[in-house]
């Protein structure tokens, strides 16, 4: 009997005669590729343009003073150089000043956000249908990022639970999704190592909260690209990532949504994101922050100083497991 | 190289300070570990002129860093129970330092390269070259090939998302590397021993 052994290793396996009798110089081509692909993020890097505030934008009207806003006296705001020139959208480059350089082919005007999921107003939305008769006001929040530095940024902007309202979710709705724009045709920023679309998410206690707001302007003013023009959130006692920008969905769901950033490193962000000194980071302490334009860092307090707003939506909750 | 590092800064200066410095001594150990590779391809031997300065220049920037690190991060996170002009300041920011390099891996590794340069710099000057006597100089001096490799981890594993630039270092590192073990190979082999070793 003939038992046929299949050869140990497939023609289709074995390196091309010429790629072998050429493997010094696919090595030298491998090589030269590389370092080529090196040389050209090294040479990026060293690039010298310096990054451009955000030019100044149409004046908002009507714009309400919250009791929500911090004293100023405590909590002076940021400059709007700081604050336009010192931004985390990857979408427009890694770096903080990358977002300034490259937003120069976003347009935010027209925009539709589309309302989808367990709600009984399903549609996609004009930005002015959003803000037709809708009260705006100033809301100088404390903003904490999770690298460690902190501003306070004088937003405009009107609670997202005036909007959720508007769209009826169900009883079935008890997270809330939002979506950002992903355009690489308006977004010049390379691999970041991220996956987009920009994915983030609240619980709809948390969305309902009256601290809780969808951003339309800074410092008077319409808000700008580098920030998130024209709809982002802000949710003062989460850190930064949670404050999604440019918003062009939002959806009522049943389950917990995964957002972008722990997709990435669930062992470093997760989906709460409440700013606590407690919890560290795992490659930094969260215990002190660097407020932009000042030396000495300050401490960092539980959920950025909201605590006596917010505390109790997490009363019972473990925030060393739920981070 | 000063004014290019102190023209751009943005909104939060002492981060760029220390991102810049560490950066920059990452590009001289870069520079220093491919003047051998292009002597020997160019047969340039002029350019081995430059390693010392090079590789003191990666040493000062290095410090630099260390020394922005120490001062930006650590002191500025401090509480002065006592004042700022206390003794129990240089404890406390001995403490911080301390904890800090053995608690978080990338700043443990970090600090590491940082010793790897101390006994190279220590005996980069002629007179130590000559009480060494060059074939135990140069065995010491390739310390350095650790130093290319634990900062590249370094930088890796301080990045958020973002990890094309460390790779981009990370491949110049293991070019330059790689060079030296090919070099190594092509010259024991018999048809390209050094002619004198035949004469």
């Amino acid at each position: 009997m003939l038992i046929k052994r299949p050869a140990d290793v497939r023609s289709s396996e074995i390196t091309d005669k010429k790629w072998y009798l050429n493997r010094r110089q696919f090595i030298q081509a491998a090589g030269g590729t590389a370092a080529a692909t090196a040389f050209g993020v090294i040479g990026a890097d060293i690039g010298l343009e310096a990054a451009t505030p955000a030019p100044h934008g149409r004046k908002l009207e009507n714009v309400k003073p919250s009791a929500f806003s911090v004293d100023q006296k405590v909590d002076k705001p940021n400059r709007w150089e700081e604050i336009t020139t010192y931004n985390n959208y990857y979408e427009f480059g890694v770096d903080k000043d990358s977002p300034s350089m490259s937003v120069g082919k976003f347009n935010p005007d027209p925009w539709t956000v589309t309302v989808s999921g367990e709600c009984n107003r399903k549609a996609a939305w004009h930005m002015e249908d959003i803000l037709k008769g809708q009260a705006l006001e100033d809301r100088i929040y404390r903003h904490r990022c999770v690298e460690r530095w902190s501003m306070v940024i004088p937003w405009v902007g009107f609670p997202l639970s005036d909007f959720i309202k508007k769209c009826e979710p169900t009883s079935k709705a008890k997270y809330v999704k939002f979506t950002t724009l992903y355009d690489p045709k308006q977004m010049p920023g390379r691999d970041s190592g991220l996956r987009w679309p920009y994915v983030e998410g609240l619980r709809m206690d948390e969305a309902m909260h009256p601290l809780t707001i969808l951003t339309v302007g800074l410092y008077g003013e319409v808000l700008p690209k580098q920030n998130g023009a024209p709809l982002r959130l802000a949710v003062p006692w989460k850190y930064g990532f949670k404050h999604v920008k440019s918003i062009v969905k939002i959806e009522f769901v049943e389950k917990e949504p995964l957002n972008t950033w722990q997709e990435q490193a669930s062992n470093e962000y997760g989906f709460y994101a409440n700013v606590n000194p407690g919890v560290d980071h795992p490659r930094w302490s969260q215990a002190q922050e660097r407020r932009i334009g000042e030396f000495f860092m300050r401490k960092t307090m539980l959920f950025n100083g909201y605590g006596d707003q917010v505390a109790s939506l997490y009363s019972g909750m473990d925030l060393r497991r739920y981070y | 190289m000063w004014a290019g590092l102190t023209g751009h800064l943005s909104a939060n200066p002492l981060s760029d300070l220390t991102n810049e410095t560490g950066v920059w001594a990452l590009r001289f150990i870069c520079i220093t570990l491919a003047l051998t590779p292009l002597r020997r391809l160019t047969g340039w031997n002029a350019v081995i002129r430059f390693r010392r300065m090079a590789g003191l220049f990666a040493f000062f920037y290095a410090t630099l860093h260390f020394l922005t690190y120490v001062i930006a991060d650590r002191f500025a996170s401090l509480d002065f129970p006592d004042g700022i002009l206390a003794w129990s300041t240089v404890r406390n920011l001995a403490k911080s330092v301390g904890e800090d390099i053995y608690k978080r891996p990338y700043i443990t590794v970090g600090f590491t390269a940082l010793m790897t340069l101390v006994p190279l710099a220590a005996t980069s000057t002629a007179g130590m070259i000559r009480r060494l006597g060059g074939r135990r100089w140069n065995l010491l001096h390739r310390l350095v090939y650790v130093t290319g490799v634990l900062v590249v981890i370094h930088y890796w594993w301080l990045v958020k998302s973002d990890i094309s630039r460390p790779m981009a270092y990370g491949v110049v590192v293991a070019l330059l590397l790689g060079f030296r073990i090919y070099w190594s190979w092509w010259r024991t082999k018999p048809a390209h021993a050094p002619a004198r070793a035949t004469a």
